[in-house]
């Protein structure tokens, strides 16, 4: 890169603004998602009959546990008890 | 906004687990992942926010196949890009018109200039933090000079003038006249 004159360092300051919070904030809890994911995939290969409850309705399933709302892990269990 | 670590020595704290590391890494590139998705291929907010969590899922269930811990920035550029025009793509499934946007986006242009604004970001960490701060809030998050005067408790007269000089001294640091104290970072 050549010649940063303030024009043009004021345009490539102003070509990255911040995402929105809640974007960034969603991805950085992946991990702890995973790991709630995890669980319940655990729970529900040991636990015959919650897997039952999660098949027949996934959400209630989970709040009757007491497991947080969080819509990314709801989407990939769908999706494998879907296939199962 | 500052980063201690290199982007090498940040995947691989994400590679053992560290949840910090994780979130700094997300930190790190979110700027940059967005501004692929609504600048260079001009994604909807609700496209782009797909994409967005989706370049960062896949980067975390992926990281430990990228074989290179530097490469993280490209490696992050390319998936960003790829799930563009996927999401593209089947738009234009729906909606023929969506075509001719598929041609028209993620035109090289706009991705090299992104790629130098990342550079740019980086540059700026290395920055003093009232340098950081006031380019960033001036720039990035088009703040006033009044909101800026309040944020930082400055006279507004001075704010024009700090943000000359803190243009001199990035320029500095990006040709090299000042060595950057830390490794490089953008949020």
């Amino acid at each position: 890169m050549t010649a940063f004159d303030e024009e043009r360092l004021a345009r490539l300051i102003r070509a990255l603004p911040p995402a929105p919070e809640a974007w960034v904030r969603a991805a950085q809890e992946l991990p702890l998602a995973k790991a709630g994911l995890d669980e319940i995939v655990a729970r529900a290969e040991a636990d015959a009959e919650f897997r039952a409850r999660l098949v027949a309705d996934l959400e209630a399933a989970l709040e009757a546990e007491g497991y947080q709302r969080d819509p990314a892990v709801i989407e990939e269990l769908k999706v494998r008890f879907k296939s199962t | 906004m500052a980063q201690t670590l290199s982007d090498s020595e940040l995947v691989a704290r994400c590679r053992s687990g560290d949840q910090q590391a994780w979130a700094e890494l997300v930190d790190r590139f979110s700027r940059y992942v967005y501004a692929i998705c609504v600048q260079a291929f001009r994604l909807s907010d609700a496209d782009a926010e797909d994409v967005f969590q989706e370049v960062f899922a896949r980067a975390y269930e992926h990281l430990d196949g990228l074989r290179d811990d530097a490469a993280v920035r490209p490696w992050l550029a390319q998936l960003t890009r790829r799930l563009c025009i996927d999401r593209l793509r089947a738009a234009s499934r729906e909606r023929p018109t969506v075509d001719e946007e598929l041609e028209l986006a993620g035109s090289e242009e706009t991705l090299t200039m992104l790629e130098e604004a990342l550079t740019v970001h980086e540059a700026l960490a290395a920055t003093p933090e009232h340098c950081r701060e006031i380019l960033d809030r001036f720039f990035a998050r088009d703040e006033s000079y009044r909101t800026i005067s309040e944020a930082l408790d400055l006279p507004a007269g001075t704010i024009a003038s700090r943000i000359s000089r803190c243009l001199g001294r990035l320029r500095e640091v990006l040709e090299g006249r000042t060595q950057p104290d830390t490794p490089s970072s953008s949020r």
